[in-house]
């Protein structure tokens, strides 16, 4: 079956073929975010293009616009050559555009067949769901992409592959024409991943325009019969795959000026202050062990996924380890919950400001003193005017413009909310800080501050450990950086052997065997 | 300074209120004289009680429906045992009521903390156990007033500078409320749970603690308020109170108080209780009918909700338009 996969595969004349679908001239900015810029994509019949581009390249707004849940601000959508548009995500289904996610969209509560038909049931008399047909037809499409299961199930009681080929059979139900993978293989296993695979070549010579987005170079290889690459925004290249190298593939990712301007820093490194040793988690990561100094940025490279963030929470207490220490200034300590991590001076700047970070509806003096209130509180009561005095000193450091510090932080710009965060936790003076993608969405003058501010901090003595999937910031910023993935270290550089290209071969896995 | 006392949402209310006085005053000048004002704030007295400690809960992303349950139950209690030993102290009795609401609010907190269950279903059993628990204990009879004890039946009436005890209480409570709100980290970490519970345990905040200490708070004073209701009308019985957590949870709304947890403020709770206070009490004077009560209080809750929906709508416009001029 595998080799049938691999013939099919064989990319077909170019010139002959005309796109099923075509973007031309995409742009679409979001308030301090150009995420797509005059951006063209096409799709052809019965071939797959891969999608390639580091985190924030702009291919989830890409896949946004291709399904209708978002509306390019310049650019056409041109369907067999006609400019189209797709006002909803309905529009888009019914022009045969459909979409399955990293996680997939579907609902558990319903069965299979339900899944399948959701909005286009079969109606019998009275406009009612002919339940009988449905289930019928949702038999027969599942057993035309080989896939045994019972349309009545539901869906909660499948496993991740069969999700996969559920959503796959809604694609086919609407009889789609465009299918777009987003990360399809992300949690699946091996096996699953053949199935999948053979699945693609399936839809190919019923000659669906597929477009499959993955980090991963060896399934791009494998399946794939056109790339296109994206870097901020723009589209930076594209072509067969025949015609290109992984080497070619992963400079056009990452190959922008990284000579983008860090601050420079004196190197000035003091002793260990944090050591980890043998931490383990039974289902997110293990084997991590590093150490990190007064003074040093470590950098945390890895695809999404890697572990990086999982290991970070581990360490601060959020999710418990199932083995290994910490030791803070060669101390072994306990840390069962947040509180007992700021304790010993490690604070942690969570990814996510909306969910993890800012507390919107209060005022930014308060989301700034959170977590320092024991220290602020005489007798069980809080002084305010030292609270203010804290929030005032520490919103300066980050130079956060705001009218006063009454202010609800839900009222600031993204950046600033940023600002409000990290003043939060300088406030508590810790020994070790660390930033869980630091200028994830924010503007370009905010995120130079962020560099700035962390450079600072470093030289101060802080010990910084900065997880983040931008490769010009983890090189431009880190003194050292640990790679990982599928939740192990796979690499620990420094010096000369922090270059983009060892860093998207380690994260990616990516043979070579020049292991740094 | 803190901005939480009064808000424009408070001044907002508090002027709905001074409206509402100002139309009754048309119809029935006497319902505006000082001493019938005080008559009507302490019949509210044990809404603002519970409003108070629903506030905290609701503050935190919870709510609790078994307030009225809890003081029915402690207030049948501390009745039955002044009826069967009247030897026992007032002092006792009400640290006793005190503990047993302190208690039922600590089941309901430990519930929705170690259980993780959903705190409208846990309030929602707990409150028909309690009120069972009440018929138990009863066997559905009654406690009357001449059973009671004088000094039982005495406290709440007795008139301190101008005002009964009841009216005291509530206010000492209000004032206490508010400066645990403003002034504690617990009040502190209610608005923080609340408003974003992920980011308030990153901050070191234990969400669940926080929440049952929420609802022993809550707990603690629906037992507080089951002596002072009991004493005051003189009467236990199985039903008493009944629905009268519906009437907390409204007061709450119409206070401005987030149901999604995070946004509130005392000001707003007790405007709140006091707003449909002198619904209650002023509608019979102007001869509307219970029906139109019912119905006015009713809008009054849809309004409250309605322009807080749209205040916090706004908000995200302001948002965006901000953002922009930051890019």
């Amino acid at each position: 079956m595998l080799m049938q996969t691999q013939t099919e595969m064989a990319p077909r004349p170019a010139a002959e073929a005309r796109p099923v679908l075509a973007l031309s001239g995409v742009s679409k900015s979001f308030p301090g975010v150009r995420a797509l810029s005059g951006v063209s994509l096409r799709l052809y019949p019965g071939q797959v293009t891969a999608l390639v581009g580091e985190n924030g390249a702009g291919k989830s707004t890409l896949v946004k616009i291709l399904t209708g849940i978002y509306r390019p601000d310049a650019g056409e959508i041109l369907l067999d050559g006609r400019p189209v548009r797709f006002p909803t995500a309905h529009a888009a289904g019914r022009a045969g555009v459909t979409a399955i996610h990293q996680e997939t969209v579907l609902f558990d509560e319903l069965t299979v067949a339900e899944n399948i038909f959701l909005g286009h049931a079969p109606r019998g008399r009275f406009g009612l769901i002919d339940t009988g047909a449905m289930q019928r037809e949702a038999a027969r499409i599942l057993r035309g992409i080989g896939a045994e299961i019972d349309p009545a199930q539901r869906l909660k009681d499948l496993g991740i592959a069969s999700k996969h080929l559920v959503a796959i059979a809604r694609a086919l139900s609407i009889d789609a024409r465009v299918v777009i993978m987003d990360e399809p293989t992300a949690a699946l296993s091996h096996k699953e991943i053949d199935e999948l695979f053979e699945l693609v070549a399936a839809l190919k010579a019923q000659g669906k325009a597929i477009l499959f987005i993955s980090h991963k170079f060896d399934e791009i290889f494998r399946i794939a019969d056109r790339y296109s690459v994206f870097r901020d925004g723009e589209l930076v290249g594209e072509g067969l795959i025949a015609e290109v190298t992984e080497a070619e593939l992963v400079r056009l990712m990452v190959g922008r000026d990284v000579s983008r301007i860090f601050p420079a820093r004196a190197r000035n490194i003091g002793a260990e202050v944090l050591r980890i040793r043998g931490l383990e988690h039974p289902t997110e990561f293990s084997g991590i062990d590093f150490g990190l100094c007064r003074g040093e940025i470590l950098g945390f490279y890895g695809l999404v996924g890697a572990g990086r963030s999982e290991v970070m929470q581990a360490i601060f207490g959020i999710t418990r380890p199932s083995a290994g220490t910490v030791e803070v200034e060669g101390r072994p300590v306990r840390i069962r919950a947040p509180a007992d991590a700021v304790a010993e001076g490690i604070v942690y700047v969570p990814e996510d400001r909306g969910q993890q970070g800012a507390i919107t509806a209060l005022p930014i003096f308060q989301n700034v003193t959170l977590p320092s209130l024991g220290r602020l509180s005489r007798r069980g009561f809080l002084r305010l005017a030292e609270e203010f005095r804290l929030a005032r000193e520490y919103t300066r450091r980050l130079d956060l413009r705001a009218a006063s510090l009454d202010t609800e932080v839900g009222n600031l710009s993204g950046g600033n909310q940023q600002k409000v965060v990290i003043a939060r936790w300088l406030a508590t003076r810790p020994k070790v800080i660390i930033l869980d993608e630091p200028t994830k969405g924010i503007d370009i003058g905010s995120k130079a501050a962020v560099h700035a501010f962390m450079a600072e901090l470093a030289a101060e003595g802080l010990a910084v450990i900065m997880v983040s999937s931008e490769i010009p910031e983890v090189l431009g910023m880190s003194d050292r950086v640990i790679v990982m993935r599928e939740g192990r270290m796979v690499a620990e550089l420094s010096g000369a052997q922090m270059t983009p290209e060892t860093l998207v071969r380690h994260a990616a896995g990516i043979g070579g065997g020049e292991a740094a | 300074m803190t901005g939480r006392l009064v808000t424009s949402r408070e001044a907002l209310l508090a002027g709905a209120l001074m409206l509402l006085l100002a139309l009754v005053a048309t119809r029935f000048p006497g319902f505006v004289a000082p001493a019938n004002l005080a008559r009507v704030f302490n019949d509210t007295a044990p809404l603002i009680l519970l409003a108070l400690g629903q506030m905290a809960v609701i503050l935190t992303r919870c709510i609790d429906l078994s307030v009225a349950a809890n003081l029915a139950l402690t207030g049948m209690i501390v009745a039955m045992i002044n009826v069967a030993a009247p030897g026992v102290p007032l002092a006792a009795l009400i640290a006793l009521a005190v503990g047993l609401g302190t208690l039922m609010g600590m089941a309901n907190g430990i519930l929705v903390w170690k259980l993780d269950i959903p705190p409208i279903v846990v309030t929602l059993g707990t409150m028909t156990i309690y009120r069972g628990t009440i018929f138990l204990i009863s066997g559905g009879k009654w406690v009357n007033a001449h059973e009671m004890g004088a000094a039982f039946k005495a406290l709440p009436r007795a008139v301190i500078l101008g005002l009964p005890v009841m009216s005291w209480v509530a206010i000492a409570a209000v004032l206490a409320f508010w400066l645990v709100l403003t002034r504690t980290t617990l009040g502190r970490a209610f608005y923080a749970v609340g408003g974003n519970p992920r980011a308030a345990t990153y901050a070191g905040i234990d969400v669940g603690r926080t929440q049952f200490l929420a609802f022993t708070l809550s707990g603690a004073l629906a037992g507080l308020t089951g002596y002072l209701w009991v004493a005051r009308y003189a009467v236990a019985y199985v039903d008493i109170a009944g629905g009268f957590e519906l009437d907390v949870v409204a007061a709450c709304v119409i206070g401005g108080i987030s149901i999604m947890g995070g946004v509130g403020s005392v000001a707003g709770a007790l405007l709140g209780a006091l707003f449909l206070g002198v619904i209650k009490n002023a509608l019979p004077v102007v001869n509307v009918s219970p029906f139109w009560q019912l119905a006015i209080s009713g809008t009054a809750i849809i309004v409250a909700v309605a322009l807080n929906a749209r205040a916090s709508r706004s908000r995200g416009r302001i948002i965006l338009r901000r953002a922009e001029h930051a890019a």
